[in-house]
């Protein structure tokens, strides 16, 4: 992750600032940043979604494609997790430099989605044994802000819930063999419902506290970090510990209640802007990369 | 209570210019022509290209009779001898310390421009050159003078005085070099409880007020001391003026910092980052300038 080396005097008083809820910025230990959600910015993929959390700014692409159910799932689809962590982020990804982070992240998507629930997964079965929809979710990592995962969570939420996959009619031959047929009408399509689908809160230990949404220099001054995945009910449904420094279980239990209560006014505040975007249609001025 | 605010995202409209300059700026981009009269004298961000002057950066031409330079709005810093510049030090060499000043090559910092703790003014031992990293670590800040330029641009600091050397607990805001105004002192005691030094290199340092104003140690003891919560809300509330300032391209001095301080206070600390609450407070800061000004 792209870290930024602070002075031993700067993290005391991020520190003892921290302690008495008042951080850099001005906001309390729960507070997000102002968020920016844009959807379907990418126009040759199924879905898109692009988030600005503070200085961190996630590019999502969801494309649908027709593949070969999984062995021992034959009715369901699935889908698969890329994440490319792009040198306009910092120099230091450059060449293979992002890709043992983008991996990381890309293993903790997988984990979160593996969830019985997450996202209808029978939805996306065409032909059970041999014809599904395989989404492919592409995250570009475009500027590291911080808190890399929340954002990358809410962004692939917000492209999943713009993806439009095209219907299709199976049609039996005389022979037996079946034929797919894609619907003439661009705008016959199904989509997916994201009401179950979680979204990661990071939680950083700094001091005796923890905080939501840290910045570069917050976390230069965590030693540990707890990511939950919270759906909108504020179900858990993952959990993960990263950093070299160690929790004690009381923290890591007021971290979760936390990250609950957090997680379900993130969803909250996603949902209304999703609808509220949804409900401009095509009035909507799209702000794109160059607003 | 968590917070959560989320927006679509604005396009953002162009400012329109203040009223009060005369002429309009004539903006050009690299590669275009200034002019092709060949009596001007070129300046920074301009060269000769089959008689023709062209700009080399993104900016505002600037004329002083007949010197034609071109201003860039985003740039690196270019060191002057004589700036107060803050900067972050990034490696402990032999004799030097090797500093990050947002410039395109690393600055410099000898041992031998560095004042000895209680000001002793001896030459430098091989003792001291071991315990360079005492006094200087990696990650330090430090506020220093420009001494000289090096040929390759590089630039020569020192801390030879008692008001220079490693800076304590505060918080450090980065803008662009371009936005602060050059003035005849950068260490600010704002009136609203906080002090401000304004690098020239675009490093804005934001700190609690010392109470005394004693410097035996020449600046090298820091104080761990907890910072009241009273003198935290100010300089975050500062550290968000300056980022909206900056954000907006207003130029930084104390006046503009100290307006903007006063505009925001009917707001909470953490909306003044907010987009439509940003423009709405640099908006009153550039009116009260303007009525400062005429």
């Amino acid at each position: 992750m792209a870290a930024v080396c602070l002075s031993e005097a700067e993290k005391l008083y991020i520190v003892h600032g921290v302690q008495e809820d008042l951080r850099v910025d001005g906001r309390g230990c729960e507070d997000y940043r102002c968020a920016e959600v844009e959807t379907d910015v990418v126009s040759n993929t199924s879905g898109s979604a692009r988030v600005k959390l503070g200085h961190t700014d996630i590019l999502v692409g969801v494309k649908a494609e027709m593949g070969t159910p999984k062995l021992e799932k034959p009715d369901e689809g699935y889908l698969e997790f890329f994440v490319d962590c792009s040198a306009n982020a910092t120099p230091e990804f450059e060449g293979r430099g992002g890709e043992e982070l983008g991996t990381e992240i890309a293993n903790t998507l997988y984990r979160v989605f593996s969830s019985e629930g997450s996202v209808d997964l029978k939805s996306l079965c065409i032909n059970p044994r041999e014809h599904c929809w395989v989404l492919y979710v592409d995250v570009l990592l475009l500027e590291c802000g911080g808190n890399l995962f929340d954002a990358i969570s809410i962004a692939v939420k917000a492209a999943l819930f713009n993806t439009r996959i095209p219907k299709v009619r199976v049609l039996e031959d005389e022979e037996g063999s079946k034929e797919i047929e894609l619907s003439d009408d661009p705008y016959d399509c199904i989509r997916l419902n994201v009401d179950d689908v979680p979204c990661i809160v990071t939680l950083s230990k700094i001091g005796y506290r923890h905080v939501v949404d840290a910045t570069l220099q917050e976390e230069a001054c965590s030693l540990a970090s707890l990511l939950i995945a919270v759906t909108s009910k504020g179900a858990l449904t993952c959990m993960k510990k990263i950093g070299k420094g160690s929790l004690d279980p009381e923290s890591i239990f007021e971290m979760m209640e936390t990250g609950k209560r957090v997680g379900k006014a993130l969803h909250i505040a996603l949902q209304k802007i999703l609808d509220e975007e949804e409900s401009l249609g095509t009035t909507r001025q799209k702000v794109g990369f160059l607003g | 209570m968590a917070a959560v605010a989320m927006r679509l995202p604005v396009a953002r409209k162009a400012v329109a210019p203040s009223g009060s300059r005369g002429e309009e700026k004539h903006l050009v981009a690299p590669g275009d022509t200034i002019t092709t009269d060949t009596g001007y004298m070129r300046g920074h961000g301009t060269y000769v290209d089959e008689e023709k002057l062209i700009a080399s950066v993104a900016g505002a031409v600037e004329r002083v009779n007949k010197l034609v330079c071109v201003k860039a709005l985003k740039t690196r810093y270019n060191g002057e001898v004589g700036d107060i510049v803050v900067g972050r030090i990034t490696e402990v060499q032999q004799k030097r310390w090797k500093v990050e000043t947002n410039s395109r090559l690393d600055s410099v910092l000898l041992l031998s421009s560095m004042n000895l703790p209680g000001g002793e003014l001896r030459r430098r031992s091989a003792e001291d050159e071991l315990a360079m990293r005492d006094y200087l670590q990696e990650g330090d800040l430090i506020s220093a003078e420009v001494q000289s330029v090096f040929s390759d641009g590089a630039v020569s600091l020192h801390t030879r005085s008692l008001k220079y050397g490693k800076l304590g607990q505060g918080v450090l805001v980065q803008v662009s070099p371009s936005l602060v105004k050059r003035q005849k002192t950068h260490f600010h005691d704002l009136p609203c409880g906080a002090s401000v030094i304004l690098g020239n290199n675009g490093f804005i340092w934001i700190y609690p007020t010392t109470e005394q104003k004693d410097e035996e140690a020449g600046g090298f003891t820091t104080n761990l001391e907890p910072v009241p919560l009273s003198d935290r809300e100010v300089i975050s509330r500062l550290r968000n003026c300056i980022v909206a300032l900056a954000t907006q391209k207003m130029m930084l001095f104390d006046t503009s910092i100290l307006y903007c301080y006063e505009a925001s206070l009917s707001h909470q600390i953490k909306d003044i980052l907010k987009p439509e609450v940003m423009e709405e407070i640099v908006l009153e800061t550039r009116q009260r300038l303007l009525d400062l000004e005429g």
